[in-house]
């Protein structure tokens, strides 16, 4: 049920990113979309009642660097919170590249309207 | 050999963040410097034909850490990438002297070159992830880098589309990583063989294809094209064409439907109808262009049709239990395709750039008569659309013909047809290039045009070389044996890629 | 830019240091807690973020100017990348983790733990910290908004 709800969040940014026609506006539903999907990769992970998963003191016996089972099976998934993080630096990126782009693109044309901005066709 | 793998990547990174420490007096050095680089990536991939390897990154073994494989199909197209980078290294060393900040680009050049090989050789499907995104982001910045009008609207669709396009990529890669437990491309191929096909996987699946199709540019995907690649500096074009949408869209695709996915019957049929489609819509509306590159740019998106075309073939084949023969020359057919494609496309646009550089105009009504000013330049374009257009015995013409034997062997006679009508129409097109650029009279404001100098002319003789000498990959036993037909029994395995690499852990 | 009033001036001025220390310390325990490179890295572009914002773009750029912040990006990820290089020289692999493995490794937990893994995490702050300083600092300079007129801040077209 939330994987939908999910799901319905990378539709409206779609959405925005398709019908929208001032640049900036296309540029925030591309960033909803990388959201949407940073929050799904989260929720892929999460187990019910976990814990975070970071070791303590009290969870790892120093001697022999086991880790207590319960903490293991009761812990919430780090690979994709890893993976988000990840995610989360390229979408970074790639909005400074879009807004230098869009500020690029106003002062050329003047406009931020896209229907305006149409010299290559055919 | 394989303890060389990561060379690929670090040396085109290492080159990038040393590049911008030379500054505007040290323009000569960075050159020399990335130009050593390519060439050095060449020298290391051609000892790699012939050999199967994983890497593992960090001493961890897989599925907990990250792995590099390197087998007949990443070595096919990391000789393509290196050769082609070369050329375009070099032309640009004299054509890039027109824009400011030289190092700037070269630095983003090698990032591109670098995300290429890593997308190549990954065996992860997130790493594969990270690095499409790096060799992306660079060439959005790169399509853009003149900064002219055009330009800029160019690379803002251009980076709408590819980020929407990652985004799905992501999505699909989030949804294997929930229904499978694994990154690691093996271990997904061996629980996807053991639990089967549910219907998040069905949806991740689509969600790949359409996102790696919009890297590739297939029709219905292909609408940033026309535009990004005219306005990109020359040898950035060349790239682009040759070999970024190959690497990042149709290895991609053969390689997660192929190894990870295993082929079925939908699969190959939505190949088949994506190959044609592009094929066709791409030559028809590459004939009524008047812009030089927009031109060659259509051209792109009809001949990734021919490679997809035969790889779908051959995956359809595959699917239904058919005869192995018919589908192993149907994908050698569209893998040739490829890196010929890769050779002949990289080589008109460079040509494009030469010329667009003596005359300063790209338009085919005001050019004419320039066989007689750049003749070097006339004789390469000319070889180049020969191979294009399928003329015996440059290369187009030997992969064109395995595709249409395989198709008429596998009883796909339509779209044996098919393939030789859009033939046809791609040499009544370079005809065109050729009547209104290098034949005619010489307008009279380019009567002072000069030919090309130094680098530049290099560049070209050298990808002109092997147009005319890749027949020969196909002809000599030894050759094919050793370059191509790794490549094609790495995907008519299929899904025997996961024991192979846990096997050679 | 111009800056903001004395009250903020002062602030902010007391504040900096407060954020610096807190980006080094995310840095630093990377391996420990969450944060590590990146986030670290962000925390320290916004303290020159929040000097650019009370005192105007003059001064940030007084006190970090542009090419020594392009010289320590691209040397950061040098020595990023040297450091992966020389697992590889050392040990066999690349971003093997090679002062684990020798005397040095110390107790588990503790802040000389993990290896090279505190060192990646440092060059990897000093690199972000630096780049997404630029980025800010050269998206906010207004000659790219005025269409064909020269800059004089007040009216965009």
């Amino acid at each position: 049920m939330l994987y939908s709800l999910c799901f319905l969040f990378f539709m409206i940014g779609l959405y925005c990113a398709v019908v929208k026609k001032n640049m900036v506006k296309i540029v925030i539903g591309i960033m909803i979309m990388e959201y949407a999907v940073n929050l799904f990769l989260i929720m892929l992970g999460y187990r019910l009642g976990g814990a975070a998963p970071i070791i303590d003191r009290s969870q790892v016996d120093l001697e022999t660097g086991q880790i207590a089972a319960s903490f293991l099976s009761s812990c919430v998934d780090p690979l994709p919170q890893a993976l988000v993080l990840t995610s989360i630096v390229i979408s970074l990126g790639s909005l400074a590249l879009m807004i230098s782009i869009c500020v690029r693109t106003y002062g050329k044309y003047g406009t931020f309207d896209i229907t305006e901005i149409r010299r290559l066709k055919g | 050999m394989i303890g060389l793998l990561p060379a690929f990547v670090a040396i085109p990174l290492v080159t990038a963040f040393v590049l911008p420490l030379f500054g505007k007096k040290g323009k000569g050095a960075a050159t020399v410097l990335a130009n050593v680089a390519t060439i050095s990536l060449v020298a290391l991939a051609v000892p790699c034909i012939g050999h199967r390897g994983v890497y593992l990154l960090g001493k961890w073994s897989i599925p907990l850490g990250i792995n590099l494989v390197l087998d007949g199909l990443s070595c096919l197209l990391l000789l393509a990438i290196s050769v082609v980078s070369a050329a375009a290294m070099l032309f640009s060393a004299r054509y890039m002297e027109r824009y400011t900040a030289k190092s700037r680009y070269l630095s983003l050049l090698m990032l591109m070159i670098a995300g290429m090989n890593g997308v190549v050789l990954s065996g992860d499907i997130f790493n594969l992830f990270v690095f499409l995104e790096i060799a992306s982001l660079a060439s959005y910045a790169l399509v853009g880098f003149g900064c002219e009008h055009e330009e800029l609207e160019a690379s803002f669709k251009y980076m709408v589309l590819g980020s929407i396009a990652s985004a799905f990529i992501l999505f699909a890669v989030a949804l294997v990583y929930g229904n499978t437990g694994s990154l690691n491309m093996a271990y997904i191929s061996k629980a996807i063989q053991s639990s089967g096909m549910n219907n998040g996987l069905a949806f991740a699946l689509s969600l790949f294809i359409a996102g790696f199709g919009l890297k590739a540019a297939l029709v219905p995907f292909h609408a940033w094209l026309p535009d990004a690649h005219p306005s990109a500096p020359a040898p950035i074009s060349a790239m682009l064409s040759g070999v970024l949408i190959k690497a990042l869209g149709v290895y991609a695709l053969c390689r997660t439907v192929f190894n990870v996915f295993g082929v079925s019957v939908a699969v190959g049929w939505v190949f088949i109808a994506l190959g044609v489609l592009s094929m066709v819509i791409g030559v028809f509306l590459a004939v009524g262009q008047w812009d030089l590159k927009r031109l060659l740019a259509y051209h792109s998106i009809s001949q990734m049709g021919y490679v997809v075309l035969g790889v779908g073939m051959g995956a359809l084949i595959l699917a239904r239990g058919g005869e192995a023969k018919w589908a192993a020359l149907a994908i050698l057919g569209g893998l040739f395709h490829l890196v010929n494609h890769a050779v002949f496309k990289s080589l008109l646009f460079l040509t494009s750039g030469s010329v667009e550089m003596a005359t300063g105009t790209r338009q085919l009504k005001e050019l004419g008569g320039l066989a007689t000013v750049m003749p070097i330049t006339r004789a390469t374009c000319a070889i180049a659309s020969a191979s294009i257009a399928g003329v015996p015995p440059f290369n187009g013409f030997w992969s064109k013909l395995v595709l249409v034997i395989a198709a008429v062997g596998a009883g796909f006679y339509g779209l044996a047809a098919v393939t030789l009508l859009v033939s046809l129409v791609t040499l009544i097109s370079f005809l065109k290039i050729q009547r209104y650029v290098f034949l005619g009279e010489l307008p009279q404001n380019l009567q002072h045009t000069q030919e090309s100098k130094g680098p530049m002319l290099v560049a070209m003789g050298f990808l002109a070389c092997l147009c005319v000498l890749m027949g020969l990959l196909l002809l000599v036993p030894a050759l094919r044996q050793s370059i191509l037909e790794p490549a094609v029994d790495v995907l008519t395995e299929g899904v025997k890629y996961s024991a192979a690499v846990i096997k050679e852990t | 830019m111009k800056g903001m009033t004395i009250i903020v001036k002062t602030i902010s001025g007391w504040v900096k240091v407060l954020i610096i220390m807190f980006g080094i310390y995310i840095t630093l325990t990377g391996h420990l807690s969450p944060g590590g490179g990146f986030a670290g890295g962000v925390i320290l572009a916004s303290a020159y973020v929040l000097l650019m914002l009370a005192f105007g773009k003059e001064y940030a750029e007084e006190n970090l100017p542009i090419p020594l912040a392009s010289k320590l990006e691209s040397v950061g990820a040098l020595l990023f990348a040297l450091v992966a290089i020389m697992g590889a020289i050392s040990s066999g692999s690349f971003f093997v983790n090679f002062l684990q493995h020798k005397e040095a490794h110390g107790q588990a937990l503790d802040l000389i733990s993990a290896g090279t893994i505190p060192y990646s995490n440092l060059f990897i702050g000093i690199k972000v910290g630096a780049s997404l300083f630029l980025v800010i600092l050269i998206l906010s300079s207004s000659q790219y908004y005025s269409p064909n007129r020269p800059i004089d801040g007040k009216e965009f077209k």
